[in-house]
């Protein structure tokens, strides 16, 4: 291969690191109305009266909206293909708030201050009703968070919203309490995984304005613009032809972007007003009034013979979605079966689970989207269990190791085409220095240093729905323009994508010219989620590229007059052993006269979701004393089929482990006694600094997956999963306590030492 | 009120209100570079230069730069697009948002900093946050720069 | 988001105390680091970066650190990394970032007298004293304590003694505010004990110094001394009850620091 699995340089490299202006904010015209929420101070309440007279009348001010003014159409904002599997529980301003910062007034004016004033100067007059912050208080609690009668579900989730109960469901496969008496060795124990914050750097941002034919165009930082511009036509109850959504450059995503959070509010405002609006979230409200990863809870019961033979796992998951549905009913689904599939080989699987509404901010996408959570708790336990087995953790995972061919019983039945985790493991081992290091070595009267191992797997698109289309032309000239609707966030995926085409076409990737998204330009995509873009819309790119090469053929045959069977592509020119057409040449051609502009589609979906593997091992230097952890090196270990750009494949891995760490030590979304969110900034809710994080080392084992392009699985979300079992693995080798609740921090490391005395 | 500053070499002179903060008033005269990442002066994506020393304009009033120079990435170009190529190489301007004020504040240790080792760059670039890379390649990026421009840093870390 | 009506930058620090009086909502403006996280509405903010307060002097007998002096010139200052086992400036460096510290001013930081400060820890365990422009030169104890006035902290004054000191903090990441922050000093065989991020702010742990000063051989009990004569709390960094284990153990090593 010539383009695919070489380490391009992305596209946009030069424009980004010189600082160009193409985020969303930096293209708004000067001329936008400012767009701002006033938001709910209470975690539960009913508005009884909004009083804006004297807001109305600050000098600026041009719209004022409450509940009163905006459609009564309850939709979704998760990001997700129609009919959406989460609830609509939604309404753009409601006559409840359920949680604090939900949206109750919108007001906008010609600047800031005009908009800050006003806010000030409203007087809502709330009956403020008792809260639920505590999930595992929710269900059949007397108070009830969704009590609406427009309530809606597209279809069956298991829901019971009288008992705030969002979704409910189970699985099973063979008799998981029978295997479990019989079973040497079994773990019981339950896991606390805490809500997250994505914090990608660019905050939610949204401009918007009418254009001549009276749209609302729709500039706005997401991952999912067909899906936006499907919500918003919801929300505003509008037709979706009167909606067009763009997508600029954006500043990370990381899931949170694959919800409807900035869209709606300039949307409306324009709509009212005429005149073009824009709404760029501060840090605070990006923090307290989006959507966070989901809290879970979740027990594990895990059994084995004396020989460490895994017969039995059983997960119980709760999970906390907070006031609103937002991914609610399909994170939970990856706890269970994105985790257990690893030990395939087990006779029994027992996976069951509840989401639960609450009072605090809606939960949504996050990197990992539950798998990250699950992890954490069967990884975790299978650490304990090799304890109990007084058994390498890693033996122990390689004798129960999923392996290629295996039928996975608690992943949909799919087969599994290509896995090579087994050598992800050995070369992490051997990286790691584990048999010397193994569990831990002291180094000093107050240090310790020990490693601590995880093994994950995630998916690749969501087999049946997400789909993806190209289209790729001809231009005079002989170059071509790939037309994607995967949205780059940063990613890459805009050069990856290109690297494939240039890889189908032969040609130099400066021969590809990329654009963004335009919903009125693009070709429909889901959008960038769910590990999604390489695996779907990569293949969607080989499709449309080889189409195209046909129709070149074609054409070129008609010029030469030969048989179009007779002629081949190099790249540069169509031929036979007789005549030769050069690319140029034909393409200039096509665009004159009656020449047939050449523009080859393609759309793609999968039946299945291949798993990329990850093995993680950290090594961490433990202060008994305090209970600080440092961690000193971590390496990931990856199979995600080929590598399309093995230089951002890493830069995925390591950016992956480091939110990893983050979420490990020390990243938790924390409530005050009154749901109020009380670390809504970077001053109190800490990301990992380039301090914080020891040595990242990357290794690719890679399979090569037949239904992927170029034997290509997904990357962007596996990589998040290890760290926080692994590092919990490293603290019990170090000190022998288990932290069961993340983050593990050093005071629940020092108290656990002290209790354990 | 009326200020006279330099931006960029520029000579600017601006009637402004005196609660105006620096980075508004950047990004007001169309030096879009410069980015908010938070509220709190805790992200670093806002860095610019005045008199050479290396701050957050999200804390600092536009007036205060009253008869100051202030240096934005659109300033440096040049070094930018020198530092940048190195970046890129690392894939590690990934989403690019937190770029320009990382790379302002690069350059300031570059100016300030002989031969750092490893642990003095992290040090220096501690305030600097990105979501994305998990600032290895930003760190590769960095000594290649730095080797290859001068005598380099230490590779060994302290 | 504050706002502020007027910008003022006096030429005297007589002017700028004149206009500070004028009314009650106008103000020195510091680093504006924490000013503008406020939603306060002032009415003159007074910049005092005019009156040459931004340099550490040192002199034959103290070091002199102005009020608009940044954290950043703590940490890279000559005399401060040669004094008191350079304890100041490990205080400010994990603060942020270097842009943040090129920004914060000493004024800001002591005046506004913050539970989490790093720098008022380490200065109350040197001989600190503040100079007020009203109030005039006073013990940092003794103004760590007083209620908020209106003043203007011209400078800070340290007895240039030769102390021995070290600073101990635990954080939760390295640049976030610190769970607890303990500063020790010893002057000839007089120890002070300086707690700060209880998370209250800072204050000397009287008894324990004074045990320690008499026994340096008693660490341990100096240790559990400092936390049963201190008030912790629980925050969002830390429960109390942690951070009287942190204390024990942070004591120990900065005393041992320094004994070694």
């Amino acid at each position: 291969m010539k383009v695919v699995n070489k380490g391009i340089d992305k596209l946009d490299a030069m424009s980004l690191v010189t600082g160009k202006p193409v985020y969303t904010d930096d293209i708004a015209p000067e001329n936008c109305l400012i767009v701002k929420v006033l938001r709910s101070p209470h975690a539960y309440a009913k508005i009884l009266s909004i009083i804006i007279d004297k807001a109305l009348k600050v000098p600026g001010i041009e719209c004022i909206l409450t509940y009163q003014d905006v459609p009564q159409k309850r939709f979704t904002m998760a990001g997700q293909s129609y009919p959406e599997p989460s609830p609509y529980d939604r309404l753009i301003l409601d006559e409840y708030v359920r949680y604090v910062g939900d949206p109750v007034v919108i007001v906008a004016g010609v600047n800031v201050k005009a908009v800050n004033k006003a806010l000030k100067l409203i007087k809502v007059n709330y009956e403020v009703l008792k809260p639920i912050l505590n999930m595992e208080e929710a269900i059949d609690n007397s108070i009830v968070i969704h009590s609406e009668d427009d309530y809606h579900l597209n279809f069956d989730i298991g829901n019971d919203v009288k008992r705030n109960l969002c979704a409910s469901g189970s699985f099973k496969s063979g008799n998981v309490d029978e295997e479990l008496k019989s079973c040497h060795v079994v773990v019981d124990e339950q896991y606390h995984t805490k809500a997250n914050n994505q914090a990608m750097m660019e905050t939610f941002s949204t401009y918007t304005y009418l254009d001549y034919n009276g749209r609302v165009n729709i500039i706005t930082s997401t991952q999912i613009p067909f899906h936006v511009r499907r919500i918003v036509a919801k929300a505003l109850d509008i037709p979706k032809t009167k909606v067009r959504v763009i997508k600029p450059r954006i500043g990370g995503g990381f899931g949170a972007k694959q919800t409807v959070v900035s869209e709606i509010f300039p949307a409306i405002v324009t709509m009212k007003t005429g005149k073009p609006a824009k709404m760029i979230f501060n840090r605070f409200e990006t923090f307290c009034a989006s959507t966070s990863r989901h809290e879970m809870k979740i027990r594990i019961k895990l059994g084995a013979d004396k020989e460490g033979n895994i017969k039995a796992i059983s997960i119980y998951t709760l999970s906390n979605t907070g006031a609103y549905g937002e991914h609610g009913p399909t994170t939970v689904g990856l706890s269970g079966h994105k985790t257990m599939t690893l030990y395939n080989k087990a006779s029994s699987f027992k996976f069951d689970y509840d989401v639960v509404y609450t009072n605090t901010m809606s939960a949504g996408a996050f990197r990992g989207y539950g798998a990250t959570q699950g992890a954490f708790a069967l990884e975790s336990a299978i650490n304990e269990l090799a304890v109990k087995l007084n058994m390498d953790p890693i033996e122990l995972r390689q004798k129960n190791l999923l392996e290629e061919g295996d039928i996975m019983t608690t992943y949909y039945g799919e087969t599994l085409t290509s896995c090579n985790l087994d050598n992800c493991i050995n070369k992490g081992k051997e990286l790691v220095g584990w048999n010397e290091k193994y569990p831990y070595r002291r180094i000093s009267d107050s240090k310790v240093r020990s490693v601590g191992v995880a093994i994950t797997m995630q998916g690749s698109g969501i087999s049946g729905i997400d789909m993806a289309s190209v289209q790729i032309r001809l231009n005079d000239d002989g170059y071509y323009t790939l037309l994607i609707g995967a949205t780059d966030m940063g990613t890459g995926c805009d050069t990856i994508l290109a690297q494939m085409a240039a890889e189908c076409l032969e040609c130099n990737m400066d021969q590809i010219v990329v654009n963004g998204v335009d919903t009125d330009q693009s070709p429909y995509d889901s959008g960038s989620y769910a590990s999604s873009t390489t695996y779907i819309t990569g293949m969607s790119v080989v499709k449309a590229c080889n189409k195209l090469i046909e129709q070149m053929i074609v054409e070129a045959s008609k010029i030469l007059i030969v048989q179009k069977e007779t002629l081949e592509f190099d790249g540069q020119k169509i031929y036979n052993s007789e005549k030769s057409i050069t690319l140029d040449k034909l393409a200039q051609k096509l665009v004159v006269g009656d020449g047939n502009y050449l523009m080859a589609n393609a759309s793609h979906s999968s039946l299945s979701s291949p798993p990329p593997f990850m093995a993680g091992f950290v090594e961490i230097e433990l202060d008994t004393q305090t209970g600080k952890i440092d961690i000193i090196d971590f390496f990931g270990i990856v199979d995600c089929g080929t590598t399309i750009n093995p230089k951002l494949a890493k830069i995925q891995v390591e950016g992956g482990i480091v939110q990893g760490i983050g979420m490990a030590l020390y990243e938790e979304v924390s409530y005050s006694t009154t749901g109020k969110m009380m670390n809504n900034s970077f001053m109190q809710y800490k990301i990992p600094s380039r301090l914080d994080i020891g040595n990242i080392h990357v290794n690719f084992e890679s399979s090569y997956e037949p239904t992927g392009p170029f034997g290509a699985k997904s990357i962007g979300e596996v990589v998040i999963n290890t760290p926080c079992p692994a590092i919990a693995h490293a603290v019990y080798n170090a000190v022998g306590v288990n932290i069961r609740s993340l983050p593990i921090t050093s005071e629940k490391i020092l108290l656990s030492i002290i209790n354990s005395r | 009120m009326q200020i006279k500053c330099t931006i960029n070499n520029r000579i600017f002179v601006e009637d402004i209100q005196v609660d105006m903060l620096l980075i508004d008033f950047l990004r007001h005269l169309g030096f879009l570079s410069v980015k908010r990442g938070c509220d709190t002066a805790n992200c670093g994506l806002c860095t610019v230069w005045i008199d050479n020393k290396t701050v957050l304009s999200c804390s600092i009033l536009a007036v205060s730069v009253n008869e100051k120079h202030v240096t934005t990435l659109e300033g440096i170009q040049d070094e930018a697009i020198e530092f940048g190529k190195f970046i890129a190489s690392e894939g590690a301007e990934q989403c690019g948002y937190c770029s320009p004020g990382f790379i302002m504040n690069v350059l300031a240790m570059k100016r300030e900093l002989v031969n750092p080792t490893e642990d003095s760059i992290k040090h220096y670039l501690s305030g600097n946050l990105c979501r994305c890379t998990g600032y290895m390649g930003q760190l590769r990026a960095i000594k290649k720069f730095l080797n290859a421009t001068r005598g380099g840093c230490l590779s060994e870390s302290s | 988001m504050f706002t502020l009506k007027d910008y003022i930058v006096p030429e005297s620090i007589e002017e700028a105390s004149q206009l500070l009086n004028q009314n009650r909502n106008n103000v020195i403006l510091g680093g504006l680091l924490w000013l503008k996280m406020g939603n306060k509405n002032y009415n003159k903010g007074i910049d005092l970066s005019k009156l040459g307060l931004n340099t550490i002097i040192e002199n034959e007998s103290s070091i002199e650190i102005g009020c608009m002096v940044t954290l950043r010139q703590i940490e890279i200052s000559k005399v401060l990394n040669t004094y008191f086992n350079s304890l100041l400036v490990k205080s400010v460096k994990n603060i942020v970032g270097v842009q943040f510290r090129n920004c914060a001013t000493v004024g800001g930081s002591v005046y506004s007298r913050f539970g989490f400060s790093d720098l008022l820890t380490a200065l109350l365990a040197l001989d600190t004293h503040v100079h007020l422009f009203h109030g005039g030169v006073i013990p940092l104890e003794e103004f760590i304590n007083m209620t908020y006035k209106k003043d203007i902290l011209i400078k800070i004054i340290i007895n240039k003694d030769t102390r021995k000191a070290s600073y101990q903090s635990h954080r939760k990441s390295a640049t976030d505010l610190p769970v607890l922050a303990v500063a020790i000093s010893r002057y000839n065989s007089h120890w002070k004990i300086s707690i700060g991020a209880r998370p209250n702010k800072a204050m000397i742990a009287l008894k324990s110094s004074e045990l320690l000063s008499h026994r340096p051989d008693q660490i341990e009990s100096a240790c559990n001394q400092a936390v049963s004569e201190m008030k912790f709390g629980t925050n969002i960094r830390g429960s109390a009850e942690y951070r009287r284990e942190l204390a024990k153990v942070l004591i120990r090593r900065g005393v041992e620091e320094i004994c070694r």
